[in-house]
């Protein structure tokens, strides 16, 4: 029978003590519970699907310089076409943005034209017939654009297309029977309307922070090839060839004309890149938080390590007496044990609330989700077994003060 | 009598160099990692212009039209070309500028360099002297170079080493976007923290590095970066910006003092009321002219992730530091004997006091110049994250001092608690039990 009567009079001539291990414990075990939540959280973002067939993937930016708008337009055409010629090179497409690329086209959807308010926002890519082929993305319904439905068009004269290909996420919401293949859209809050030709799986917008949160996966391809200032390619490489089309496309385009600028930085990069770079602050965020609560755990156990070490010398006489009048040495080491768990118990009581708290003052202050439970719950085993696991050492010392120290002083 | 209770302390210290390790270490982590986040949200949070920041305004008005109207709301956070335009030749406030970001692509004409792009403000002329920005050739434009829309640009120290490799090169060409401009004025280096006049070129941006008057940027068609905000009819329409029912322009005004103030929002509240009878303004009148600083606040510039970073340490520095009162209460009252002793030999309750605080400082002292190298450590990792303002993570002389006296403060007020239960000890029942 655990004897737990008499641990709570020791306890009691050890105020100050208990108090501040289990204070302790319940600080960490709200620290380390929400840390592991915005952890998830994090890791959650950063696994996002963009729809992409994301291998073999490269992207280019190039921005015309000293040429006329309304050139720009063959000067593209001639690129994408060098560009799909070249050794190793699956399909290439000219494009807007592209997913995780931070700056796109955003822009509201309605059924009715009639409307005041557009029913949920999306971005646009403006592409070919090639688009589905270059990105991997997969057609769900519906077919591809033609080439003959391709246009060339000035950004600043963008009405939405006759057609229009949209994600299965955006389809859903603006049709939730499932109907939306062959319905009429109003892209872009014009009067214009869009028939929808496709549906695709799934296809991300440019973005990764939490403000487009509610649109991320919603997304209006539309067959035009816009002219201006500048562009993005997607160039899908054979497989295994990435690092050479890497090497060979920008080679290929400054051979063909100098009129460009394709910046030193983020002007050529593969698709691993742009997801790493789209996504470098959440990860920095998740192993400082990964560092911190490993970092907190080691100091709690050491804390309880120091503080028992303390206790186990400070009564070896009254271990030596227990042991001396028939108490075993299991009987001492459950003893610390038992101590342990009960200090443990009240910290991560008051720790559970105090994590609850905090997440709730989070919420407040910045965008973050309620803390589920199930992380709690969680916190609150790992540090009982933490607190057990580091009493270990110190009690099985004091199981082994032999009997005779009764009859020693100190 | 302080030299003995630090030989003491260190005896002590000594004695038990576990325990001292984890305190000291306890102690540099929860430093270290303080002052790191702190040094960040300090550079971020800092002012841009000190001493002149209290003078500057962002007058804000709402030309929107009645649609999405909810009363109390914010007016928009930029201005349509027609109010600053209104606001600017209105000359209300001591000095004042319109203004927005875009990009250009400069054309050397030196052998050997590709073109590039730069970024660019569009900017009229007062910009210069009202942002206090330093010159180190030639000056910025006059109102009649803005009217005339003169094709004159004023670039960065930055650029001027690229292009002219550092010498004066006021007065000779630049081409940007086809269009011959004549360097009127380079800057010296100039990176205010935030990027506070206009928030939407990334908070912590550096400076751009081409500057030109506005009307010669609009006539030109110079590429616009920002953000834009249309309603009504309004269309982002690059051709007809300048009656385009769309705010996407930054204007600010400097006012000397809170009188002058005062009278300029009277002046805003009027013109709203003239704007709306006149039928251009749908809305009631809501008009808003916050100050630098406040209008830094509005935009929440200081990243969240920064303010949350520096909650997650100062809670870690509060673990640490609960760690550290536990093992210096083991510590203290393990010596209960020795101390005893003290106490019977004459040492008055205060002396022991004072003793064991000594110990404590030293820990503290220890512990802070752990943290001031874990903080050292930590800064140069932040320095190497991508985000805008990473290189402007340093300590400077301010945030060195606070590390220490917030260790050594630390350590102290963790010393207390255990020092005081230590004294509580009745001497004769430690010399007993002896």
């Amino acid at each position: 029978m655990l004897q737990i009567k008499p641990i709570l009079v020791a306890l009691k001539r050890h105020k100050a003590g208990t108090l501040l291990i289990a204070l302790q414990i319940a600080l960490t075990l709200a620290i380390v519970c929400n840390a592991l939540f915005i952890i998830q959280q994090r890791l959650d973002r950063i696994a996002r699907p963009t729809g992409l067939d994301e291998t073999n993937l490269l992207t280019i930016q190039n921005r015309w310089v000293g040429v006329d708008d309304e050139k720009t337009g063959s000067l593209v055409r001639a690129d994408v076409q060098a560009i799909r010629e070249l050794p190793g090179v699956e399909d290439a497409i000219s494009i807007n943005s592209y997913p995780l690329r931070g700056g796109g086209w955003l822009t509201g959807v309605r059924t009715n034209p009639d409307a005041k308010k557009s029913e949920t926002h999306t971005t646009q890519y403006f592409v070919d017939d090639h688009a589905l082929a270059t990105m991997g993305v997969k057609l769900v319904a519906g077919r591809n654009f033609r080439s003959d439905e391709i246009t060339e068009i000035d950004p600043k004269a963008v009405v939405s297309a006759p057609q229009i290909i949209v994600t299965k996420t955006l389809a859903d919401k603006l049709f939730p029977d499932g109907s939306a293949l062959g319905k009429v859209v109003y892209v872009d809050d014009g009067t214009q309307p869009s028939t929808i030709i496709g549906i695709v799986e799934r296809l991300g917008g440019p973005w990764n922070s939490t403000w487009s949160d509610t649109f991320l996966d919603n997304a209006v391809l539309e067959p035009y090839q816009l002219t201006g200032g500048g562009t993005s390619y997607m160039i899908r490489s054979k497989p295994g060839q990435l690092a050479a089309v890497t090497r060979s496309v920008p080679e290929a385009l400054y051979k063909l004309n100098r009129m460009r600028v394709i910046p030193s930085e983020r002007g050529v990069r593969t698709y691993d890149v742009v997801r790493s770079q789209a996504y470098k602050s959440d990860r920095g965020m998740a192993i400082l938080m990964g560092v911190v609560c490993l970092v907190l755990l080691g100091i709690t156990a050491a804390g309880i390590v120091g503080l028992t070490s303390f206790w186990v010398g400070q009564r070896r006489k009254q271990i030596g007496v227990r042991r001396a009048l028939g108490a075993t040495q299991r009987d001492i080491l459950s003893y610390f044990l038992t101590e342990n768990l009960l200090i443990g118990i009240g910290g991560v009581v008051v720790g559970a609330l105090l994590a609850i708290g905090m997440n709730l003052w989070l919420v407040t202050q910045f965008e973050m989700a309620r803390l589920s439970l199930l992380y709690v719950l969680a916190g609150v085993v790992a540090l009982l077994l933490l607190g057990q696991g580091a009493v270990l050492a110190p009690a099985m010392r004091a199981s082994r003060v032999p009997p005779v120290e009764a009859t020693r002083s100190v | 009598m302080f030299g003995y209770y630090l030989d003491l302390a260190l005896r002590s210290l000594r004695r038990n160099k576990m325990l001292t390790a984890l305190m000291v270490l306890a102690i540099a982590l929860g430093i270290g990692a303080s002052m790191t986040t702190l040094t960040v949200l300090h550079v971020l949070s800092g002012d841009p212009l000190p001493g002149k920041s209290g003078t500057l305004f962002y007058p804000q008005l709402d030309p929107q039209d009645m649609d999405g109207y909810e009363p109390g709301k914010e007016p928009p956070r930029q201005v349509t070309w027609i109010d600053g335009m209104n606001l600017l030749h209105a000359q209300r406030g001591d000095r004042q500028a319109l203004m927005t970001g875009g990009a250009v692509p400069v054309q050397p004409t030196q052998s050997g360099m590709d073109p590039f792009y730069s970024d660019a403000r569009y900017t009229t002329g007062d910009f210069f002297a009202m942002f206090q920005v330093p010159f180190l050739y030639g000056r910025g434009w006059s109102a009649s170079d803005d009217e005339g829309k003169a094709r004159v640009v004023v670039i960065t120290r930055t650029l001027n080493d690229k292009l002219f490799a550092g010498k004066d090169s006021t007065g000779q060409t630049l081409r940007l976007s086809d269009t011959a401009f004549r360097i009127v004025g380079v800057l010296d280096s100039w990176r205010p923290n935030p990027h506070f006049y206009d928030v939407n070129m990334g908070n912590y941006a550096a400076s751009e590095d081409v500057f030109v008057p506005l009307a010669t940027a609009r006539e030109l068609r110079m590429d616009r970066n920002g953000s834009m905000d249309c309603w009504g009819s309004g269309g982002g329409d690059e051709e007809h910006l300048e009656t385009a029912t769309c705010v996407w322009l930054q204007f600010w005004v400097q006012l000397d003092s809170p009188a002058k103030a005062a009278a300029y929002k009277d002046y805003l509240v009027h013109y709203s009321q003239e704007q709306k009878s006149l039928g251009r303004f749908e809305r009631p009148v809501n008009v808003r002219l916050p100050n630098l600083m406040e209008w830094l606040d509005i935009n929440k510039v200081v990243p969240g992730d920064v303010r949350l970073q520096t909650w997650l340490a100062l809670g870690f520095l509060l673990v640490c530091l609960v760690n550290t009162v536990g093992l210096m209460l083991a510590k203290f009252l393990r010596r209960a004997g020795e101390l005893g002793v003290r106490r019977a030999l004459g040492a008055s309750k205060r002396e022991v006091f004072m003793q064991l605080l000594v110990e404590a400082g030293v820990i503290g002292l220890a512990g802070g110049i752990g943290g001031l190298l874990l903080a050292f450590l930590g800064l140069w990792l932040v320095r190497r994250q991508p985000s805008d303002y990473a290189s402007l993570a340093h300590l400077d002389v301010s945030m060195l001092l606070i590390t220490f006296l917030l260790a050594v403060g630390a350590s102290l007020l963790a010393g207390l608690l255990p020092a005081w239960r230590a004294c509580q000890i009745t001497p004769a029942l430690q010399l007993k039990s002896q």
